[in-house]
């Protein structure tokens, strides 16, 4: 697929239509197997009568420490999240390191505080791992590995791919999106923007699993991390018999993300979440949910933003404030390198 | 968001489309000459809401795809010498060479770098001594003043290996061209935020001595209908003339400030336009005083003859005489993951604003 002379760019690791084609051209044709090819946020494996879901996610965010969350608690959120999202209760993480020599102590102490405190949270237990320093220069300060397992119950196995999804059905948003992407763009760059975002960084799994044990009406879900809720939107059209409409009004956005966005050119559709979940729900239920969803503290402002149609199959459109309609396009080139 | 919300009111802008519609009789062509506007009215949809009579064209309006193809094989140049930083705004890093891109240079481990402001690249060269830092500078009389006042800053601050290539441009002449090369006109939607720095006599001329109509516009929908409606209205009444929609932040007399930094660092200069081709004195160059700045005489590149890529209609596109789905590479073998042209780079080029909100 490539010439001899082409490299690895950072577009390839955005979550976006180059990083897309690399796993599916490189990585899914060479590993291929059958659990791999459903391509889903966990790996879901029968070993016999148990269905397992497992996931793996590596964090190189710069910086390591932002407001509202660190490289440790995303490590653990993160791999949590992908779980959950799959309809899996997690349960056993492992934890790898990869240590630049010369970091100091205090702030990987730091770092592993913050991971057992939201590994406590979330109710997961950090089994394994391993730890490896490399000369100074060799990578940047801290980069870190979460995997995990859970166990799903089978009537949600079709939850990860949305099997079951059919014109009509709503799509459920639990809150404000761009503010972890915008909190780590605000503490890394020199802009001095005086805000209060915040990263939303949160682990889902009690919030996801109480949705669940309240209505069988939820379909699909996936966290709207890189490449934010538009790459997921799309993520879920691809190559499908249905179309996806979403109301710019009512997608909640606070006004610290607006502005930042406003004045960078971002679009916060396109920019990473790491508690949020976009969900899928059936058109009977939707209310149902909405309301459970909205008890949480973790769903609070949660909004119906659109809906599964049965026109335009595979696109993601986008019914705009001022009454026009667009394309949401899979994310091309680089938006914000590092943010996880 | 607070005055945000209010130009991008639904109920409003319909308003202002139906009066458009009332007053509007003509056929005429309309052209905005501001990437953020090409921007603007295809995120919202705006050519949906106006009559068929009321064509709008995209002219050179964003400062990466008018960027010389040898500006852009000039800065891969120095890229490749050992020890140099290229600092840059985002958009550039992707714009195809004639055999490469910064990005692909940045990938071969070459040290290029981004930032938002030149400030940023002023900050690298103190952090970085006995390293050469350049900054490319590229943008209209927007990002130009700022260029300056950081030139400025490393003249008094003393900061050594600071340079920056110039291929800051400014707007009048190239608007100019256009009309003078036969580009069917009716009016200008002209640029707010170059017009926040130069004011609006800038545009004089257009509108005495070439009869078209001038409107400063700002850049949500509201702003932008309503420009037209005023167009359209000088239009209707043959009173072509220079009207500020955009008053919130435009003065007629523009940033004084803003324009004497300029005038004290740069010199008017004949400057290529990638597809326009040489535009006397629209080019903005270091002045003689501040040649040690200019990273041409320290680090001569050799670069050969620039390649315009095969079948690339961009020149057309800026010149609005064709719009991106007329080009056979649209979409196809130019899209903004594999960009032929420079217009399908950055994301206010008229290609990928095209691509990015292409109609269902």
């Amino acid at each position: 697929m490539n010439n001899a002379g082409d490299k690895i760019l950072l577009s390839h690791g955005n979550g976006g239509r180059m990083m897309h084609d690399l796993v599916e051209n490189l990585f899914i044709r060479n590993f291929s197997n059958t659990i791999l090819n459903e391509q889903t946020d966990s790996a879901v494996i029968n070993i016999n009568d148990a269905t397992i879901a497992f996931t793996t996610d590596s964090f190189v965010v710069d910086p390591i420490f932002f407001p509202g969350g660190d490289i440790g608690k995303l490590a653990v959120c993160g791999t949590v999240n992908d779980l959950s999202v799959s309809g899996a209760n997690p349960l056993y993480l492992s934890v790898s390191f990869i240590i630049e020599e010369g970091f100091p102590m205090k702030d990987l102490e730091k770092i592993i505080l913050s991971m057992a405190k939201e590994a406590r949270n979330a109710k997961v237990s950090i089994v394994t791992g391993d730890t490896k320093v490399v000369n100074r220069g060799k990578c940047d300060k801290i980069f870190i590995n979460t995997s995990g397992i859970g166990i799903l119950n089978k009537k949600h196995r079709s939850i990860s791919k949305g099997t079951n999804i059919r014109p009509g059905d709503k799509i459920i948003l639990n809150g404000t999106i761009g503010d972890h992407g915008m909190a780590v763009m605000n503490a890394r760059e020199s802009f001095n923007f005086k805000t209060s975002i915040l990263s939303d960084c949160a682990s889902l799994n009690s919030f996801i699993r109480t949705i669940l044990e309240n209505s069988s009406q939820v379909k699909f879900m996936r966290d709207p991390t890189r490449g934010g809720v538009a790459t997921v939107l799309n993520e879920l059209a691809q190559k499908k018999a249905f179309g996806i409409e979403i109301e710019e009004s009512s997608i909640p956005v606070s006004e610290g993300v607006c502005g930042m966005c406003e004045i960078l050119g971002y679009d916060p559709l396109f920019i990473a979440n790491e508690g949020k979940v976009v969900l899928v729900a059936g058109q009977k239920e939707c209310n149902k949910i909405l309301n459970v969803m909205k008890e949480d503290e973790l769903g609070k402002k949660s909004r119906i933003i659109g809906e599964i149609v049965a026109d335009h199959h595979g696109k993601v459109v986008l019914k705009t404030m001022s009454g026009g309609k667009r394309i949401i396009d899979i994310m091309t080139g680089e938006q914000l390198p590092r943010i996880c | 968001m607070k005055y945000v919300d209010e130009y991008r009111d639904r109920n409003l802008i319909e308003a202002v489309a139906r009066e458009i519609k009332k007053v509007s009789r003509k056929e005429i062509s309309l052209m905005e000459v501001c990437g953020g506007h090409t921007m603007a009215i295809h995120r919202f949809g705006l050519t949906s809401l106006l009559p068929p009579n009321i064509r709008l064209l995209s002219g050179p309006g964003c400062p990466v795809c008018v960027s010389s193809q040898k500006f852009i094989d000039i800065a891969i140049g120095y890229s490749r010498i050992p020890g140099i930083i290229i600092v840059t705004y985002g958009d550039l890093i992707r714009v195809p060479g004639s055999t490469s891109s910064l990005e692909k240079e940045k990938a071969n481990g070459n040290d290029v770098r981004i930032v938002y402001s030149v400030l940023e690249a002023l900050e690298i060269a103190k952090q970085n001594p006995g390293r050469p830092v350049i900054f490319l500078g590229i943008g209209f009389e927007t990002t130009a003043p700022a260029t300056a006042a950081t030139i400025i800053k490393a003249q008094h601050d003393n900061t050594p290996d600071f340079y920056v290539l110039s291929a800051h441009k400014i707007m009048p002449p190239v608007m100019k061209a256009l009309v003078n090369d036969g580009v069917k006109l009716h009016g200008f939607i002209a640029p707010g935020h170059v017009s926040a720095i130069t004011g609006s006599g800038i545009y004089e001329d257009l509108a005495w001595k070439y009869g078209l109509g001038v409107v400063i516009s700002g850049f949500e929908p509201m702003d932008i209908m309503q420009s037209v409606l005023m167009l359209v209205e000088q239009i209707e009444k043959e009173n072509p003339r220079v009207e500020i929609q955009y008053k919130r932040v435009v003065q007629p007399e523009g940033n004084k400030i803003a324009q004497q930094l300029m005038a004290q660092v740069f010199t008017l200069s004949d400057d290529e336009w990638r597809g326009l081709g040489t535009i006397p004195g629209s080019g903005l160059k270091l002045q003689e005083r501040y040649t040690a700045f200019d990273p041409a005489n320290k680090f001569p590149v050799d670069i050969p003859e620039p390649e315009e890529p095969k079948g690339c209609i961009c020149g057309e596109i800026l010149r609005g005489l064709k719009i991106p789905t007329d080009c056979t590479n649209f979409a196809k073998r130019c899209t903004p993951v594999t960009p032929v042209g420079a217009c399908m780079v950055s994301g206010e080029g008229t290609c990928a604003t095209y691509y990015k909100y292409r109609e269902n």
